[in-house]
């Protein structure tokens, strides 16, 4: 007989997933002296001993290919050099998907969650942005608006440190900046090749400091963001939010924990949290006034699928029948060139940022009979990169031969390309969204999520405009496309499901409990001492990176739930 | 080669004087000085885990070959230890010179690949390193060069000889972020964009 562990003692908020969205809440909420449990699926993180940054790759004999040439054949969960925090497929953890459709679900377990590496793209949705409906008539309406969270953004903004610069753009709303670097060359020409073309370029927002703040140190450029930076010079959850209110006393934090099922009185409201102890492989429970979920929008909409009850048959939450559907990710499309202006070129330290220095927000949203709903901005790559496996792979394909010759064509091709990505909104489809696997379990024994996945005419439409503008930019920098692909084909031209890793809404917020799980302040409609603080309330996937509004929608849900727990209302 | 150790100071400089602005955890500090020693360890002489002394030896002259630098850079003793953790990039290696040894043999009635003439080598590189001469006959011996070629270059361009012939000239770290001016205003006349 299975036996259950339970805390003895109630807690006042347990909140599950340390990602974006808990780590705000975490912050938030010891900040105005409410007491956190905060249960995490990963373990602790210690950068000092898990980051490799500014290792070079020969200082390892496997360069970084991993022990058994992972790399070489497809099989790297994640790059080796990159923060230590993320997986395309968790053994032992399982997902399906519905035969024909492809989705691919990137799943962190550390404390951070994904914010150990992410890009740090920090965009704020734009007015319009919440209003998709009344704009084009396809998809719904937030329940709050551009005014609603604007403080919150400017909160965010000021305590995670962001770059930019004021544009007043409508699509690329003005924030509270810090000093952005100076763009790098092959920027300052894609710059000049856009003002050619009547299309922005401006300074790229970005979740990294020029100055220091708060005990952070200010950025020293040496690129590696994605390794995890050692001096905290960009945010991530781990470091700027939760080891710092572990200090303040008032978050205990339960490691290797995952997440199996709310537990709910007769009342409806949720009382407990079960979780397996990874390391026992245990079930345990912790009593709880309010919960707030954050671990990340598919896996909250599988724990809440997987809390059944008699009075929630559907799963919590879920008495619209909602949860799961309305899945999207960022619609993807690549396309690089090369540069014959950057041939020659002066060799320099062009590391800077992890990141892009300059960025092309989105410019038609006032067009009409526009070929395709919504919009997207353009991603810049290109300049010195520090050297890896890999990189002269390309070269190799395309000169072929040997020698010192090949070696002089590898040495040409050295900094001389310029790649743009778009990154584009999808509209909810009925054909996209998560649900239980009624035939399989993970490990511990919970059931998992089957995915469907499919683009329509939309997506498609904006990947073949996104293919024609990038021709357009490269050829007026004086460039040529290299690899043009069929933006119709996953995987060659549009991204494949959920690889852009901006999967959200699978737990909508809406004013109306027929057609959304969550309040206007992401609280359950059926469970008001349910919160849910990651990307699963968003009620659409606009053209901009979700993480900053994350932050902000979980910053605005955990100063209400402060506010609720001291009126007594939850 | 001594350009990396350069730039390596130059990034814990840099690093140390961005974190005493912050201030740097103690651990922090002590990684850096970890990642630093890292680059100290004493390397002695390799031996192969996986391939006979042959094997190794003819992998070390190919790759010679086709990168000039990849045998100092190491280019044998990467593949090796990879192969020896991963049974399909090993059949890909013994396989393909065991077809080169035999390739050899037929051509040029020479025991085998490394012990033929310099001449007799590159006549019949010449011809698998190119897909255009794909054929039933060559087609082992392509494919095979394919991987020798990425994998003795990304020995290469990894070492510390390979970044520096590159001209990489970062990880770094810098106190502010900048351009020279001569890179900017070579690419701008050079792109006729100004």
């Amino acid at each position: 007989m299975l036996q259950v562990i339970r805390s003895p003692n109630v807690h006042d908020v347990v909140v599950i997933g340390s990602g974006a969205g808990g780590g705000t809440v975490v912050h938030v909420l010891t900040g105005l002296g409410v007491n956190v449990t905060l249960i995490e699926a990963g373990p602790m993180l210690n950068p000092a001993k898990d980051f490799k940054e500014h290792m070079w790759p020969h200082q390892v004999g496997h360069r970084g290919a991993g022990d058994a040439a992972e790399q070489y054949f497809d099989k790297q969960q994640w790059g080796y050099f990159n923060a230590p925090n993320g997986y395309w497929d968790i053994e032992g953890e399982p997902y399906t998907t519905v035969p024909g459709t492809t989705f691919k679900w990137f799943r962190s377990r550390v404390i951070g969650g994904r914010t150990n590496h992410y890009g740090r793209i920090s965009l704020r949705f734009a007015d319009y942005d919440f209003k998709p409906y009344s704009t084009d008539g396809l998809g719904d309406d937030w329940p709050i608006t551009y005014e609603d969270i604007a403080p919150y953004y400017d909160k965010a903004e000021t305590f995670i440190g962001v770059t930019g610069t004021k544009e007043n753009i409508r699509s690329a709303p003005d924030g509270i900046f810090q000093t952005p670097p100076d763009p790098r060359v092959h920027e300052i020409l894609v710059k000049h090749a856009c003002d050619g073309l009547k299309i922005p370029c401006i300074p790229s927002r970005m979740a990294m400091l020029t100055k220091p703040l708060n005990g952070r140190a200010a950025c020293h450029y040496c690129g590696q963001c994605g390794r995890g930076c050692v001096t905290a010079s960009n945010y991530s959850s781990s470091q700027v939010q939760i080891f710092p209110a572990m200090k303040t006393g008032r978050v205990q934090v339960i490691t290797n924990a995952m997440a199996r099922e709310l537990i709910t009185d007769g009342t409806g409201k949720v009382v407990a949290v079960s979780y397996i102890d990874k390391n026992t492989r245990t079930e345990k429970q912790v009593r709880c006034r309010s919960v707030v979920v954050a671990a990340s929008a598919c896996e909250s909409a599988r724990l809440l699928l997987n809390s059944k009850s008699a009075r929630h048959a559907n799963g919590l939450a879920n008495s619209s029948g909602v949860i799961g559907r309305y899945l999207t990710d960022s619609v993807g499309f690549g396309l690089s060139g090369r540069i014959p202006a950057l041939e020659g070129l002066p060799k320099h330290d062009s590391d800077g940022f992890g990141g892009m220095h300059m960025y092309i927000p989105w410019w038609e949203y006032a067009k009409k009979n526009k070929e395709f709903p919504r919009g997207y901005h353009v991603e810049i790559g290109g300049g010195f990169r520090m050297p890896q496996l890999g990189m002269t792979h390309g070269s190799c394909r395309r000169h072929e031969g040997y020698g010192p010759s090949l070696k002089q064509k590898i040495a040409g091709d050295y900094g001389v390309t310029v790649s743009l990505a778009g990154r584009g909104e999808m509209i909810p489809n009925q054909h996209t969204y998560c649900e239980i696997d009624p035939a399989v379990v993970d490990r511990f024994g919970i059931p998992v999520l089957r995915f469907s996945f499919r683009w329509t005419e939309h997506e498609v439409r904006q990947a073949r405009h996104m293919q024609a503008t990038f021709q357009e930019i490269i050829q007026k920098m004086g460039g040529t496309v290299s690899g043009l692909a069929n933006p119709e084909r996953e995987g060659e031209g549009i991204s494949i499901g959920g690889t852009i890793i901006h999967e959200l809404g699978t737990v909508r917020m809406g004013n109306d409990p027929n057609s959304s799980a969550l309040n206007a302040y992401c609280q359950a409609h059926d469970a008001k001492n349910l919160f849910v603080a990651d990307a699963a309330p968003f009620v659409s996937n606009p053209d901009k990176n979700p993480t900053l509004t994350i932050t902000a929608l979980a910053w605005r849900t955990a100063e209400y739930l402060a506010e609720e727990l001291k009126k007594g209302n939850v | 080669m001594s350009e990396n150790n350069v730039s390596r100071r130059t990034m814990l400089r840099n690093v140390a004087l961005a974190a005493s602005l912050g201030g740097l955890p103690a651990d922090a500090a002590q990684h850096v000085h970890n990642a630093a020693a890292e680059d100290k360890k004493a390397t002695g002489v390799y031996k192969p885990k996986l391939f006979t002394p042959h094997e190794f030896t003819t992998l070390a002259s190919l790759s010679e070959t086709i990168i000039p630098g990849a045998r100092a850079a190491g280019a044998a003793e990467f593949i090796d230890l990879l192969a020896a953790h991963n049974d399909e990039l090993a059949a890909i290696f013994t396989g393909g010179i065991a077809w080169l040894d035999r390739e050899m043999l037929r051509r040029h009635n020479t025991p085998d690949y490394v012990g033929a003439k310099p001449g007799q080598q590159t006549a019949l590189l010449d011809l698998i390193a190119y897909r255009k001469n794909d054929s039933p006959e060559l087609g082992p011996g392509i494919r095979f060069f394919e991987w020798a070629r990425k994998m003795a270059a990304d020995a290469y361009y990894t070492s510390k000889a390979g970044i520096a012939e590159l001209g990489y000239k970062g990880n770094a770290g810098m106190t502010e972020f900048k351009i020279p001016r001569e890179a900017i205003d070579y690419a701008m006349k050079k792109s006729e964009l100004a």
